[in-house]
């Protein structure tokens, strides 16, 4: 049998590598796709915790997460639509106006 | 035969994540998350739950992956821009803060979880069981989370919709 150790150990190695994804890409939609990972890091761990504890609660929990990360998702991605139509690129270097 | 099917479960979800953080092309990344989403519905699988793995499977791999691929069309994204690369600092320290990171919730889940999973609850990760609780015990957040999603639906297309002046 698995050792659920094991199981949270990957999901903390999946978090880290979109957390180097959001921190190192430069395009919205790729940036997007990272936060994406690492929702779906945090999901795993919520399904390991809930075999552990054998209760339905975390698994409900992940249903509100993906259906949080689809939201997140329609909006987001509308906003880099709009972003593309006004600057005409999605590289977040570029999106500056308020930096200053 | 679990262990195998994780094992190789894992690697894949690794790799696939790798390609999807070090890929200038969009579309490329786009199909290695979708890769990896179907991976950890895999996952799940193992794990017992079932109702949650096929649910990743619809909604994931198959919805949100199909908005990003189809922004990504849309846009008509290219490779990332090299006009700028990124910065000494942002390339190296990244990682590295990230790596230590991982080592400390990787440490602090590995010595406060359990060492073996416990046997299966009766009715474990079916539809029946997470339904029932949905619609009895869980109806306020699940009615709170179908407005949030008429929201950003609403915001969506208020946001992409093209200005008529």
């Amino acid at each position: 049998m698995i050792d659920p150790r094991l199981v949270l150990v990957l999901s903390a190695v999946l978090l880290s590598l979109g957390v180097v994804g959001v921190l190192t890409r430069r395009g919205a939609i790729s940036i997007l796709m990272c936060v994406e990972l690492m929702l779906n890091a945090g999901n795993l761990a919520f399904i390991t915790f809930a075999r552990i504890n054998g209760g339905p609660e975390a698994q409900i929990f992940v249903f509100f997460v993906m259906t949080l990360a689809a939201a997140e998702a329609a909006a987001g991605l509308a906003i880099v639509i709009a972003l593309f139509r006004l600057r005409g690129t999605t590289d977040v270097d570029e999106i500056n106006l308020l930096k200053w | 035969m679990e262990l195998i099917a994780f094992f190789v479960l894992a690697l894949l979800l690794i790799a696939s994540a790798l390609v999807v953080i070090t890929n200038r092309n969009p579309v490329t990344s786009a199909v290695a998350l979708a890769f990896n989403l179907v991976a950890i519905a895999g996952l799940y699988m193992v794990l017992d739950a079932q109702f949650i793995g096929l649910l990743q499977v619809i909604v994931y791999a198959g919805a949100i992956m199909v908005l990003i691929l189809f922004v990504i069309m849309l846009l008509n994204l290219r490779e990332e821009a090299r006009a700028h690369p990124v910065g000494t600092f942002q390339r190296i320290l990244a990682p590295v803060t990230t790596l230590l990171f991982a080592i400390v919730i990787g440490r602090a889940v590995w010595l406060s979880a359990p060492s073996s999973f416990p046997e299966k609850t009766e009715g474990f990760g079916t539809a029946a069981s997470l339904g029932k609780e949905l619609f009895t015990r869980f109806y306020y957040p699940f009615e709170a989370i179908s407005l949030l999603l008429i929201v950003a639906m609403i915001g969506a297309v208020l946001l992409a919709k093209r200005k008529v002046s």
